[in-house]
């Protein structure tokens, strides 16, 4: 391998580093419209009236829009395959508001400042209605969230909206109630996460115009553009033939861009005024009127023998899906499928639960997708088991987890949204990250913990994860790679690099598969209109599903080069040999630079373009092992994160230092989770984490080291050998972050973040508690 | 009003409002380098050079700035080219949205302080969040970028 597996660095860097506009913004049409929204000041009421006479007086105000003047046609902004796994429980904008920062009405304005003022004279009545903001007290709740018709699933995923549920599961392996009985030892306990936000630092950002072919023509910093442009068709009754996307460049999105934002009202401001519009989502927008992470409880019950053999794990799930029902049934799966089949030798298994409607900032896709949740509550579980059983906590994972050629029956019963599909694990250097990461920690020296001053003890804590990589039968990436005249090649891709460098990596398994350099495989993703079919970037699956299509078309396009230079040549296509630069059989020769000019300016003219999709028939897992050194100080019941070493298998790693890019943005993500990101709203339900300043994510001083290798891993199904690396990074550190402050201070947190508050008040209670 | 500020070495005459935040009259003009990130000074990515020193644009009013040189990354393309080249060799690029403040607040650093360790580079690049990376690829490139003009 001379291009993939080497650290080639990333083709667009430069580019953005010297300022060149790329991103949506950047893009938008200088005379744009500003669009911005009146949002909702309460959690939950009805609009009995809008007056908004006054600022349609206003110059510069190009129009105002308000429910009625929508069809009411419900639909679901989450951004997935159709049909979606996520309820149709939204309206482009409504006579109820569901939480504060929910949708009131749309103003358009000839520039930011009158906009701005035409949303301050527009004047609304309410009924305000009892809102939920205690996503323990939803069920049955007197209140009704999403009381009204025309609500719906489009396949069954338990949803109950007048018991404000969005959606329910239930699957058993086994009778796990019966083996608890049974069970020699048992733990049984509950664990909290709370709404993260992803923090992408492009704001949600679209913008509108009608070309010279009067055709509507978005821009919008998304990670699905296919689904965007069949959303607004679906929803908004416009042929799909006249709506193209564009996806420039996105400056982040982590799950968070692949839901619909602000598209729905540029193309109606667009299609009304014949005028192109922009909107850019203010930081506060952003936090509160997006999507943010689903909050979960997760019950906890596990069955273990006195030496240490886990035989049954029950886990039932609450989630908290806010006001809208995005992803509600998915992220919920994930948090099982994607974490219990760590643990595969168990005699039985259960998972179930609801995931509820609130009056609170809807939730969505979030990178880790409930994986991240999950991991948190078992790894943490485990631990506390290990120590009731008296048993190294790695002895114990390595006896109970799972390894190479082993399988889950979890994989068989638990898909997203349907079915899974039955795999056996091909590649699974779990065991190896396991004991690599302990050399790495030094774990042998420091747990469970050394006191290295009067007030200073530092410690380890581990935990062990597993993803995905894409959604057998579901996401589909297809690949175009052009030939052109002097030799060198187009790739142009659905796939959407959202930042993660999927245009890299994919350009990378292009060339190497036609023996190219990198400069010669030019990438354009994505646009509707040019580049094929691809569900886009979510669920771990660009470099695994698109980049196995983009393998198969550079394949074809291989075949065909053969094939052409034979013809050229006069000679059989088996006797050619080709190095990437050179035809050569029986003495006669053609570069690629010659056989490719000949084709398109002298004989045999004829344009070469090879295209090949694919979709997956498994997802076959990337597994780490995240190690944690902590010092915490008694004292305060700070944490200081020494060093964070993370092994993973990933199988062939295309590109070495993306994927280690990958790891740790995910590591530092999941740190910010567990022990920084607080998310506090006010007793009436207003978000007051919602900004930068007052919700914390990880500086540059937070960690003082990272740690990243990966496991010699090889997996058949992948393109040279790959799995995915998007996602798998950020499930380890809650877990591993609670077991360590554990191993120092002896007090078990169950609630995230992991702040300093509530280790010195875990530890004060278990002091007191210790002298009654 | 007009104001008359130096952008990039070049004199410009800007017509703006009392109310206007530099951010907003720099991306007007076209100087689209500068990013919106936050809204309130704390992610860094709109952070232009006022005199040599960073600033966050999005919360320093235009009307503040007469007189001033103002540096984007297109004013100090050499420097950016070069630390391009350093956080490709680590791996340190993702989405790329806050490069330029990087550069420009790497270029500062350097006049400020002469052959800083990792620690004061860490410290004096606090303010420019990235939600991508785990910061330490970017911060290896830094120096060596930095090593590699002495």
């Amino acid at each position: 391998m001379k291009v993939v597996n080497t650290k080639i660095p990333s083709i667009d860097g430069k580019g953005l580093m010297m300022g060149r506009p790329a991103y949506t913004d950047d893009l938008a049409e200088r005379n744009s419209l500003i669009v911005k929204i009146l949002r909702s000041p309460h959690p939950h009421a009805k609009i009995l009236e809008i007056d908004y006479s006054e600022a349609l007086k206003l110059p510069g105000v190009e129009l105002v829009l308000t429910h009625k003047d929508f069809t009411r046609k419900s639909f679901t902004r989450a951004g997935q395959g159709y049909p979606e796994p996520s309820p149709y429980d939204k309206f482009v904008l409504d006579e109820y508001v569901r939480y504060i920062g929910d949708e009131v009405c749309c103003v358009a304005a000839i520039s930011d400042r009158i906009c701005r003022e035409a949303l301050k004279l527009i004047k609304v009545k309410y009924e305000v209605l009892e809102p939920i903001l205690d996503f323990e007290k939803a069920i049955d709740s007197e209140t009704i969230i999403h009381p009204e018709d025309g609500i719906f699933e489009q396949f069954p995923i338990g949803f109950e909206p007048k018991r404000n549920i969005a959606a329910g599961y239930h699957m058993e392996v086994g009778n796990v109630v019966e083996d608890l009985k049974e069970s020699e030892v048992t733990l049984e306990d509950s664990f909290y996460t709370q709404a993260q936000a992803h923090v992408m630092l492009e704001p949600h950002t679209v913008n509108a115009r009608i070309d010279y072919q009067n055709r509507l023509v978005l821009y919008t910093s998304t990670q699905t553009p296919v689904h965007v442009r069949r959303i607004i068709s679906q929803t908004l009754d416009i042929p799909l033939s006249r709506i193209r996307v564009i996806k420039p460049r996105v400056g982040g999105g982590f799950g968070g861009k692949q839901h619909i934002h602000g598209e729905m009202f540029v193309t109606t401001v667009t299609l009304k005024t014949g005028k192109p519009s922009k909107m850019v989502y203010t930081r506060e927008e952003v936090f509160e009127s997006s999507y943010s992470r689903h909050p979960m409880r997760i019950d906890i019950k596990l069955g273990a023998t006195k030496d240490g053999v886990l035989e049954s794990i029950d886990c039932h799930i609450l989630s908290d899906t806010g006001a809208y029902g995005e992803h509600a049934l998915t992220v919920f799966m994930v948090a099982g499928s994607k974490v219990l089949p760590l643990y595969n030798k168990v005699k039985s298994v259960r998972f179930y639960g609801e995931v509820v409607y609130t009056n609170h900032t809807p939730a969505g896709a979030y990178r880790g997708y409930g994986a991240i949740q999950g991991n948190f509550a078992l790894e943490s579980a485990i631990d506390m088991l290990v120590e009731k059983l008296g048993i190294d906590p790695l002895e114990f994972r390595d006896k109970n987890m799972i390894k190479q050629h082993e399988t889950s029956p979890i994989f068989a019963i638990m898909g997203e949204g349907t079915e899974g599909t039955a795999m056996t694990m091909e590649s699974c250097e779990l065991e190896y990250c396991l004991h690599r990461g302990r050399k790495l920690i030094g774990w042998d020296d420091i747990y469970p913990y050394k006191q290295i001053s009067e007030t200073k003890r530092r410690s380890v804590g581990m935990a062990i994860a597993m993803q995905g990589s894409g959604i057998p039968y579901i996401d589909m990436g297809s690949a175009t790679i052009k030939l052109n005249d002097d030799g060198f090649y187009n790739l142009m891709i659905g796939a959407t690099d959202i930042g993660q460098g999927s245009d890299t990596v994919l350009a990378q398994i292009a060339a190497e598969t036609l023996q190219c350099k990198i400069e010669d495989m030019v990438v354009y993703s994505s646009d509707s209109d040019l580049t094929p079919f691809d569900t886009g970037a979510y669920a771990s699956s660009t470099t695994y599903v698109s980049g196995n299509a983009v393998y198969k078309a550079a394949k074809l396009m291989r075949e065909m080069l053969i094939e052409e230079a034979s013809i050229a040549l006069k000679v059989k296509p088996e006797d050619i040999k080709y190095d990437g630069k050179t035809f050569e059989a029986n003495d006669k020769k053609i570069t690629i630079n010659d056989l490719s000019n000949r084709l398109y300016y002298n004989e045999d003219q004829k344009q070469l373009v090879a295209t090949g999709s694919y979709f997956g028939t498994k997802s076959p897992p990337p597994f780490m092992a995240g190690y944690v050194e902590i010092e915490v100080d008694t004292e305060t019941g700070e944490v200081d994160i020494m060093n964070y070493v993370s092994v993973v298998d990933c199988g062939t790693t295309i590109n070495p230092m993306l994927a280690r890019g990958q790891v740790e943005g995910g590591i530092m993500q999941g740190i910010g989770m567990a022990m920084y990101e607080e998310v506090l709203y006010t007793k009436k339900g207003k978000l007051i984490t919602n900004d930068l300043l007052n919700y914390r994510i990880p500086t540059r001083l937070e960690v003082k080291k990272l740690t990243t290798e990966f496991a010699d891993s090889y997996e058949a199904s992948g393109p040279y050998g790959a799995k995915s690396v998007g996602e798998i990074g950020i499930d380890t550190p809650p877990a591993a972050l609670a077991n360590a402050i554990y191993n120092a201070v002896g007090v078990r947190l169950k609630t995230l973040p992991l702040t300093p508050e509530k280790i010195l008040m875990a530890m004060k209670k278990r002091e007191e508690d210790n002298n009654e | 009003m007009k104001i008359n500020v130096t952008v990039n070495d070049r004199e410009r005459v800007f017509d703006i409002t009392p109310d206007e935040y530099l951010l907003d009259t720099l991306r007007e003009h076209g100087f689209l380098s500068v990013k919106r990130g936050c809204d309130n000074s704390s992610c860094g990515v709109c952070t232009v050079l006022l005199d040599n020193k960073p600033v966050a644009s999005c919360t320093l009013l235009t009307v503040k700035t007469e007189g001033c040189h103002i540096t984007t990354v297109e004013g100090i393309s050499k420097d950016a080219e070069k630390l391009s080249e350093h956080m490709g060799d680590e791996g340190a690029d993702q989405c790329g949205y806050c490069n330029p403040s990087l550069a420009l607040t790497m270029y500062a650093l350097k006049q400020e302080i002469p052959h800083p360790t990792d620690d004061q580079i860490k410290k004096y690049l606090v303010g420019n969040l990235c939600r991508c990376t785990g910061y330490q690829s970017q911060v290896t490139a830094i120096r060596k970028c930095l090593e590699d003009e002495e």
